[in-house]
């Protein structure tokens, strides 16, 4: 009884030295070096792992800059602070002047305002909701409201207000993309950090059948356009949208005389 | 049974994929396209048939002459485990690109049922070394044949319009079953109709 219990212990104890002894050996004759630039590269990312920069973490980015596939300055987390330090152990000279960019929810719509085609009471995901019939809303290129965009945030900037529209927080914000990825409607879009106005609106179709699916879109009735030619606004397939890089000192007199009060104030 | 008679049961007949259902996590996970589907195939057929080879020596030269049939399992699950971090090692430093477009499912390969069960079967069945060597090799192409064949089918399917609710995964599964659905057709009459038995 004893032998027995002894030899299976030794038997299976002996095997696992052995096998431990052989792939510490082998770890040590295949170790992987790593280059020194691009150890202190992956320790100043931020960690975040959001992917906004497209590739599929810190570490990848990292290691696409030191092999000179990627620029510097694609990381919306680490901003200019880490551009500048990622340039230093890189050896080379970066433009840091790069406005940040924050995601914003271009829509004003509610069950209130927007008319309503049918009662959705499936899955809390938006995605879901958008396989029936590109969701309840008869307006399909506004929000939905049920937040996938708060699931996917990394940095948590994204919170339903008491009214239950969706808002992005520009401060916490660090512009990662996940949101305007995950967003079915693609309503979600990037807009820099400072800017003022916004359209909130995101509805492509002609004025009459805006109005009849909303109370509060863009009906692309061009007032923005003509009568502020430097309010930066130009009207493309029935939309306002603000040029920011451009002039748009005029900006608040035509948020001021847009009949659908569809340009806000941030 | 003849050395041609195993390779044509483990690859075809007994396929472990499509037909014994083993190891089908890499099978859906590393085969969306075709390189590191023929990259991880390879990798299991080296794993496939040392594991063979070592496990059946362990237990013959080993386990048989202390009396301890009975540690079959956790012996093999023991020198699998090894095998596969070896193959880790050895992978990421020749290829970095297949390391990395293998992920975690190479790690995997240790816990793969595929590998545990043809050491397993090559017990049961009584193989001696060779045989047992020539089964694994087998396995692990069945493996490949299957993998690779999914992966070629899934890069069509891409470029396939397919209705939203069945794109990815949904699609990939259903293509599996058919596979499956095909490989019945390889059954024991072959072996008798090919005078290998």
């Amino acid at each position: 009884m004893l032998t027995a219990i002894l030899s299976a212990f030794l038997v299976i104890a002996g095997m696992g030295l052995v096998l431990g002894l052989g792939l510490a050996i082998a770890d040590r004759k295949l170790a992987v070096v790593k280059d020194e630039k691009l150890v202190q590269l992956e320790e100043i990312m931020p960690g975040a792992n959001c992917g906004g920069c497209g590739f599929a973490g810190c570490s990848a980015y990292a290691e696409a800059v030191f092999k000179g596939e990627a620029e510097i300055g694609h990381c919306a987390p680490g901003g200019a602070a880490l551009a500048e330090k990622m340039g230093q152990i890189m050896g080379l000279s970066v433009d840091v002047s790069q406005e940040k960019m924050v995601a914003y929810v271009h829509c004003r719509g509610n069950v209130d305002v927007t008319g309503q085609e049918f009662t959705y009471k499936g899955m809390d995901d938006c995605n879901a909701a958008y396989l029936l019939q590109a969701g309840p809303n008869a307006c399909k290129e506004g929000c939905l409201h049920l937040g996938s965009c708060m699931k996917v945030c990394p940095a948590q900037a994204i919170h339903r207000d008491e009214k239950g529209f969706i808002v992005v927080d520009p401060g916490k914000c660090i512009g990662c993309r996940k949101c305007t990825t995950v967003c079915p409607t693609g309503v979600i879009r990037m807009i820099p950090a400072s800017a003022t106005h916004v359209v909130a609106c995101s509805n492509h179709e002609p004025g009459g059948k805006v109005r009849k699916e909303c109370k509060v879109g863009c009906i692309g009735c061009r007032i923005c356009e003509t009568r502020f030619p430097s309010s930066g606004c130009h009207v493309v397939d029935f939309l306002s949208s603000i040029d920011y890089d451009g002039v748009h000192d005029q900006i608040a007199d035509a948020a001021q005389a847009c009949p659908q009060k569809c340009i806000v104030e941030r | 049974m003849s050395y041609i008679g195993i390779i044509i049961t483990y690859v075809f007949i007994q396929n472990f994929i499509l037909v014994q259902f083993m190891g089908l996590c890499p099978f859906i996970g590393v085969s969306k396209n075709s390189e590191s589907a023929i990259g991880m195939g390879m990798a299991v057929t080296f794993v496939t048939a040392v594991a063979s080879v070592v496990c059946y020596a362990v237990y013959t030269y080993l386990l048989v002459p202390f009396d301890l049939t009975y540690l079959q399992t956790i012996s093999f699950i023991l020198v699998i485990a090894a095998l596969v971090q070896m193959v880790e090692m050895v992978i990421r430093k020749m290829s970095p690109s297949l390391y990395k477009a293998l992920g975690i499912f190479l790690p995997l390969i240790t816990t793969n049922c595929a590998v545990l069960g043809i050491a397993i079967i090559n017990i049961d069945e009584g193989y001696n070394m060779l045989e047992s060597f020539l089964a694994g090799l087998a396995a692990g192409l069945g493996f490949t044949l299957a993998i690779v064949l999914m992966s070629n089918i899934r890069e069509k399917l891409e470029m396939t319009p397919v209705r939203r609710v069945f794109k990815g995964v949904p699609i990939a599964f259903i293509s599996a079953g058919l596979m499956a659905l095909a490989f019945m057709a390889f059954d024991s009459s072959l072996l008798t109709n090919l005078h290998l038995v």
